[in-house]
């Protein structure tokens, strides 16, 4: 069994915010949800800072908090390691939320258009009707496209059809994706690398998302890095 | 046998008839005033109920909660009234365990606040819900949808904390109020005869009843304590299992029992000062009584301020920077108002009062509740939405402003909560009266230990209902 994995290289990513436009494009998430996104975050202090984008998604750990709290098994995690929301089954608690220490789940509060009088367009009415309302929503790494494309055959990681929409669109070529068990993918080979690493691994939430250090700065969005004073 | 001045204090010494007669009035006479609040209390909370209804119709996206502030002012309330459920339950069989006498008048407006403030508090998980109609997903039963809950969320273990305790409070206050509803049984005539009749169960007053409700009520006193204690500790486990700055701490426990306990107090002294004054209850609940209760509220506000200082000096002794930036936002940012307000309305007014014998007056005592009930809401508040607001990566940070349909909600189901309270007190004398009449025996406690051990050995105790009725 596969455990699907993503490595995205924080020097290669431009902040286009391409990964954050397809995955809306291909999951057809309403206004005010962006599964993938990119926060363009300040690290260091003057006069050593150095502005890095920090592309964002379900880390889709091992160890998922949201998936111990979800009272009606609404969350559960696949096999394969994916994380996934059974949106039939979520009562809308949003306890997930709380305990996700990534932020990276959203509840959809209602579908309203994007373009406000003018109504739903054809795209978001085909696109809302496979979500519920009310519910909670996270990314999955694509899995319907993972799904169909090893039906075909196809390998994800490698195959543009059976990969995530935010991996095949990335422009930098900054996210790589494949099966984390297979020694020899692309990248277990980048995981394998010395500054590889996992966002807040102190979470001990162990995801399968990991990261590629933007230059000598190995971790990326340490709060340690943003000082807090009063206020 | 202590005699003590005190003891004195709050003997209530006054003829049966009287008794009946003063505390079934509100039973028998209904006035004007009575229509007038109930009126004005449906008058208000109607307009929440419409509003849940909205946001129901709407989608949540009308409430003010937002990324990543989540839990807002609806668990707030949530904590709020839970906390307030513990006056009643917890301070009763307290205090029947430990035979104090002068809990006699007290015990059913506590019970009564208990199931009352359970009722409104279990609101809220489910105004909260997304699809609030599908509450019903946390039930274990086998359906074809294949929903089965999962144990290892906090939010199950709520459940069912606040159904046993619901269920338990439930008969605790039911128990004692039969022999009652008996004797308003005997007294009514025509309609209101048939429904008491279907309300006190048959009851005959025979010593073998008399030694069961007894016994049962020994039973349920011990068994709803360690129920009671773990309801708020399972709440609090709501917020110390996630990983979110300032929540993650073993004190929670503890800390959330004792501040239940605190503003369940205060709860009681409030409506047992409304009772005393809009059904003339003077005779019976007397200033030693808000005295004693003054004296319970004094010991757990300093319990809070140690809780409170406590937490907060392991968290900025810690200095971890997340923990810190919700630390500061509570202690000096956006919420300091809030936060001193609170410590001004939870020690700093009700120490002095409730500390110093010439202030633990009637007047005194309800005046530090009030304040007390004020600063518990915001400490609740503030448990829920700073450290949300500061979550540990600091690119999920945002702002919470609750909006009108929360604060309609909020208000709605207070006056509920006040309507809830106000029929019950139609329906039921809100001071026990066989229990009342117990006490009056100028020995009342081994009075009181009789039934247990006479049960024990004879089984059946002749003397026992002649002592009680």
């Amino acid at each position: 069994m596969p455990r699907w994995g993503m490595v995205i290289d924080l020097l290669k990513c431009i902040g286009c915010y391409g990964c954050q436009m397809s995955c809306k494009a291909e999951n057809a998430t309403p206004p005010g949800v962006t599964l993938a996104r990119v926060e363009v975050t300040e690290i260091g202090s003057y006069p050593n800072v150095t502005r890095v984008n920090l592309p964002l998604l379900c880390m889709q750990c091992n160890e998922p908090p949201c998936e111990r709290v979800c009272p009606t098994k609404a969350t559960q995690i696949r096999e394969d390691g994916i994380v996934f929301v059974e949106e039939e089954k979520c009562i809308g608690c949003k306890y997930c939320m709380i305990a996700c220490p990534y932020g990276a789940r959203y509840f959809v509060e209602d579908t309203h258009a994007y373009f406000g009088e003018q109504g739903l367009t054809p795209y978001e009415k085909a696109g809302y009707a496979e979500h519920g309302k009310g519910v909670v929503q996270k990314c999955d790494y694509c899995r319907h496209r993972i799904d169909a494309g090893l039906a075909q055959g196809l390998t994800p990681g490698v195959d543009r059809e059976a990969t995530p929409a935010c991996v095949t669109n990335c422009m930098a070529k900054a996210r790589y994706f494949g099966d984390l068990e297979d020694p020899n993918s692309e990248v277990s080979q980048l995981v394998a690398r010395a500054q590889a690493f996992q966002l807040s691994p102190e979470f001990g939430t162990d995801p399968n998302t990991h990261y590629l250090p933007a230059g000598r700065l190995v971790v990326a969005a340490e709060p340690a890095n943003v000082v807090h004073k009063k206020g | 046998m202590p005699t003590n001045s005190m003891a004195q204090a709050n003997v209530i010494d006054i003829k049966d008839e009287q008794v009946r007669e003063d505390l079934l009035r509100p039973l028998f006479h209904t006035s004007r005033r009575f229509y007038v609040l109930v009126f004005l209390l449906v008058a208000i909370g109607l307009p929440g109920i419409v509003t849940f209804v909205y946001q129901i119709y709407t989608g949540m996206g009308v409430s003010g909660l937002t990324r990543p502030i989540f839990w807002g002012f609806y668990v707030t309330n949530f904590v709020f009234w839970i906390g307030i459920s513990h006056a009643g339950t917890l301070i009763s069989a307290i205090l029947r365990l430990v035979n104090a006498t002068w809990r006699r008048p007290v015990t059913r407006c506590a019970e009564a606040i208990t199931v009352f403030a359970l009722a409104i508090g279990a609101q809220y998980p489910i105004i909260h819900l997304g699809r609030s109609w599908l509450f019903f997903w946390l039930v274990p039963y086998p359906s074809e949808r294949g929903i089965w809950p999962n144990f290892r969320s906090p939010l199950v273990w709520d459940f069912f904390a606040i159904s046993t305790y619901i269920t338990g409070s439930l008969t605790f206050l039911l128990l004692p109020i039969i022999p009652d509803w008996a004797m308003v049984r005997d007294r009514a005539t025509g309609l209101r005869k048939r429904i008491y009749t279907v309300l006190a169960f048959g009851w005959r007053g025979t010593p073998r009843e008399w030694h069961r409700l007894e016994m049962a009520m020994k039973i349920m006193a011990v068994t709803i304590l360690p129920v009671a204690v773990s309801v708020h500790t399972i709440v609090s486990w709501d917020f110390a299992m996630a990983p979110v700055p300032m929540w993650h701490s073993t004190v929670f426990g503890p800390y959330f029992v004792a501040g239940a306990i605190f503003s369940g107090i205060a709860a009681l002294i409030i409506a047992m000062a409304l009772l005393r004054k809009t059904l003339h209850l003077e005779a019976y609940l007397k200033p030693s009584h808000f005295s004693n209760l003054g004296k319970l509220l004094l010991v757990m506000s300093l319990l809070w301020i140690y809780f409170i200082f406590a937490e907060r000096l392991t968290v900025w002794y810690g200095n971890q920077p997340a923990e810190m930036a919700a630390f500061w936002s509570i202690q000096s940012g956006r919420f300091a108002i809030l936060f001193w307000t609170m410590v001004t309305c939870n020690f700093l007014i009700p120490f002095p009062i409730l500390a110093i014998k010439k202030l633990r007056t009637i007047t005194g005592t309800v005046i530090a509740a009030s304040t007390i009930v004020v600063g518990m809401w915001l400490e609740r508040f503030l448990i829920v939405v700073p450290p949300l607001e500061h979550k540990y990566l600091p690119y999920d940070w945002g702002r919470y402003h609750p909006s009108w349909v929360e604060i309609m909600i909020t208000v709605g189901t207070a006056s509920g909560m006040v309507l809830l309270y106000v029929l019950f007190a139609k329906f039921v004398p809100l001071i026990s009266i066989w229990e009342l009449k117990g006490g009056q025996h100028t020995n009342p406690v081994p009075h009181q230990a009789q039934p247990a051990v006479a049960g024990t050995q004879v089984r059946l105790d002749p003397t026992l209902p002649a002592a009680n009725s």
